[in-house]
């Protein structure tokens, strides 16, 4: 006689479609932690969730959204905040989180990054960087470091170019909230969500996470668990520092934290304000 | 809003008529000779309740519209061949996702940069074919300032009742020309929105067609959950690498279209019942058309036209029929001959004859007269 176990449930099922499971992910990625940041946030909120709307891009990042229980859409590469955008504006009602990689983001869609930071529209990003596009089998992107090695940058040298530092990019670009963190910083990082979400502005989360299987194995850093490992070593806490400052170098030392919180006129709120004067005339 | 009568341009005509429609996103980027619509709906659209969000280019924009219309609110983006090149991927989305959206391209001479304020029909293939893979799409093509109007407002119509993106291809003659144009009063409209699923939430199947092969839509922020993706889905909106699915999906995706294609085709018989030789045209040529045609027959030659208020779905049938009645067709379009090969297609046997201009000021109507009869005398 077999005995029957009860299958216990994530506390955090209720918000993923739980007959899309198992995820794509590959075992020891960061994208699943995240996941569960993005679900503790909305579930630490109270927030209801037929009100979120979650979209990303291309990419694996860009599957996340379709794990999300609620209104979810899976845009062409790098349009994922373009997209979130016009969601915001049509419908100021709705709770609209953008979930994407940095290839995604910073790369293909770095265009609507910057400008919906200047623009000032209260979404929020949350950007998984694991410095290659790991879909596609590892190729160098916007956040590879120099010298590393990917598909596209082979040895002797590795990559050309140079990274982008999502915090820098995004505090200068006009971001009213910026924070960074890595994947194991998951209670830290499940805050500043929360800020992000609640900050009545365009909000910019950046995770650094790991890619075991593409970037990982390219640049001989180990499995998932030393790759996060490695993240708890290097991360440095340094809350309210100077966005300028907030470095990001893989091997030695990630500065993590909250860089920007400010206030400014946020664009709904203002066309609201705009349509309102019209009313009264 | 009681009826309006305006003396005013063909691109301001496309923005009021898009606001009677109930369109209250506009999403855009300033373009030649696009522009005067942006700057109309900037002007307008806050007093109405609804938003002009002019972004970091055009793929922004044409995103940003897929993304209000998700939200249930009627939206649109207007642009000119530039922007719809960089629209196309989009366009793709939108179809995967039947998105009810309209776009409007004001054609300017090209490719490339070519001649901004000059117009052109040269991107009558560019909405059929400019997105890869195999998909349908409407295209509507307006020859008068009242037109620019009224085809908006059915574009709304089409998008909302096929859930699909729909074009206006208005030559830049159209876009800027100034004509009597008369708003009727709201009431007066018949306006078409969606079809919202009805089903219980958790029976809701998101891209599960009804008979009419267009699924009920569900809103973001509605009770409604799903997931909507540019990847081949299921009904149930899940990806799928199955060859079942991607069949059964572009399938219907095309079928929605080419099914109901009699209800989409609009054309115009102009001095068709007893012409020898027929000409075909669309937007501002057929302007030209219409007064060769009369000289014509002040000279004894039986002609007619046969105009495009539609150009996709294409009228094969139409052009069937015509081509059994004449003797000749000629295609007078401002390019160097697009729609002309779907003519052919469609008319053969029947000789059909290309009149091409590929530039600026459209055939005139002597040029199209002489045409005429050289055909005439063949």
């Amino acid at each position: 006689m077999t005995e029957t176990v009860p299958i216990l449930k994530h506390p955090m099922a209720k918000y993923i479609r739980e007959d899309r499971q198992p995820w794509i992910y590959c075992s020891g990625c960061s994208i699943g932690i995240v996941s569960q940041m993005l679900a503790r946030a909305i579930d630490n909120l109270g927030i209801d969730f037929h009100k979120v709307v979650v979209v990303s891009g291309i990419g694996c990042t860009g599957r996340t959204s379709g794990y999300f229980k609620t209104g979810t859409y899976h845009t062409t590469h790098g349009r994922a905040i373009a997209f979130a955008e016009g969601v915001k504006i049509a419908n100021p009602e709705l709770e609209v989180i953008v979930v994407s990689g940095d290839g995604d983001i910073a790369a293909i869609g770095g265009n609507h990054l910057i400008h919906a930071c200047r623009r000032n529209i209260d979404i929020t990003v949350i950007c998984i960087n694991n410095m290659n596009y790991g879909m596609t089998g590892g190729q160098f992107g916007p956040t590879t470091e120099h010298e590393k090695i990917s598909q596209t940058s082979p040895g002797p040298i590795g990559n050309l170019e140079h990274p982008f530092n999502l915090v820098q990019l995004t505090a200068s670009s006009g971001a009213t909230f910026v924070a960074r963190w890595t994947a194991v910083q998951a209670r830290r990082a499940t805050k500043s969500i929360e800020k992000g979400i609640n900050k009545k502005g365009f909000s910019f989360i950046e995770i650094v996470g790991a890619c075991p299987t593409a970037y990982g194995r390219m640049n001989r850093l180990g499995d998932g668990v030393q790759m996060h490992q490695h993240l708890i070593d290097v991360a440095e806490i340094q809350n309210g520092l100077e966005p300028h400052l907030a470095e990001i170098d893989y091997d030695n030392r990630i500065v993590c934290g909250e860089f920007v919180e400010i206030e400014k006129p946020e664009y709904t709120a203002v066309l609201r304000a705009a349509q309102e004067k019209f009313k009264k005339k | 809003m009681p009826e309006r009568v305006m003396f005013t341009m063909g691109d301001i005509a496309c923005a009021e008529g898009a606001l009677s429609a109930g369109c209250r996103y506009f999403g855009g980027y300033p373009i030649t000779p696009a522009t005067e619509i942006a700057e109309w709906m900037a002007l307008r659209m806050p007093e109405l309740g609804g938003a002009y969000v002019q972004y970091e280019d055009e793929i922004a924009s044409i995103t940003s519209v897929i993304g209000a219309s998700w939200t249930g609110t009627k939206s649109m983006t207007a642009t000119s061949g530039p922007g719809v090149s960089l629209m196309l991927e989009a366009i793709g989305l939108a179809v995967m996702t039947e998105t009810p959206l309209v776009l409007v391209n004001i054609m300017r001479g090209g490719p490339s940069t070519g001649q901004p304020t000059r117009g052109q029909q040269g991107d009558v293939m560019q909405p059929k074919w400019g997105s890869h893979g195999d998909y349908q799409i409407i295209a509507l093509t307006p020859a008068s300032v009242q037109e620019m109007f009224d085809q908006t407002v059915k574009a709304f119509n089409l998008a909302e009742r096929y859930r699909t993106p729909v074009f206006i291809l208005a030559d830049e003659t159209v876009g800027h020309m100034r004509e009597k144009l008369v708003i009727p009063d709201g009431k007066d409209l018949n306006l078409v929105y969606r079809k919202l699923p009805t089903v219980d939430p958790s029976e809701y199947l998101p891209f599960k067609p009804d008979e009419d092969l267009v699924p009920p839509m569900a809103l973001l922020g509605s009770e409604y959950q799903f997931y909507a993706t540019g990847l081949t889905h299921d009904e149930q909106g899940y990806p799928s690498d199955k060859e079942k699915v991607q069949i059964d999906l572009i399938t219907r995706l095309n079928d929605k279209i080419i099914k109901n294609s009699d209800k989409i085709i609009d054309i115009e018989k102009f001095m068709l019942d007893d012409a020898d030789i027929a000409v075909i045209a669309y937007g501002t040529p057929s302007r030209s058309a219409r007064k060769a045609i009369k000289d014509a027959r002040e000279e004894g030659i039986k002609a007619g036209m046969l105009r495009f208020k539609t150009v996709w779905p294409f009228p094969e049938k139409e052009v069937q029929e015509l081509a059994a009645e004449v003797k000749h067709i000629i295609v007078a379009e401002q390019n160097l001959g697009q729609l002309y090969y779907m003519v052919k297609a469609e008319a053969a046997p029947t000789p059909v004859h290309l009149m091409t201009k590929p530039a600026g000021m459209p055939q005139l109507p002597h040029e199209i007269l002489s045409k005429i009869k050289e055909v005439k005398s063949l």
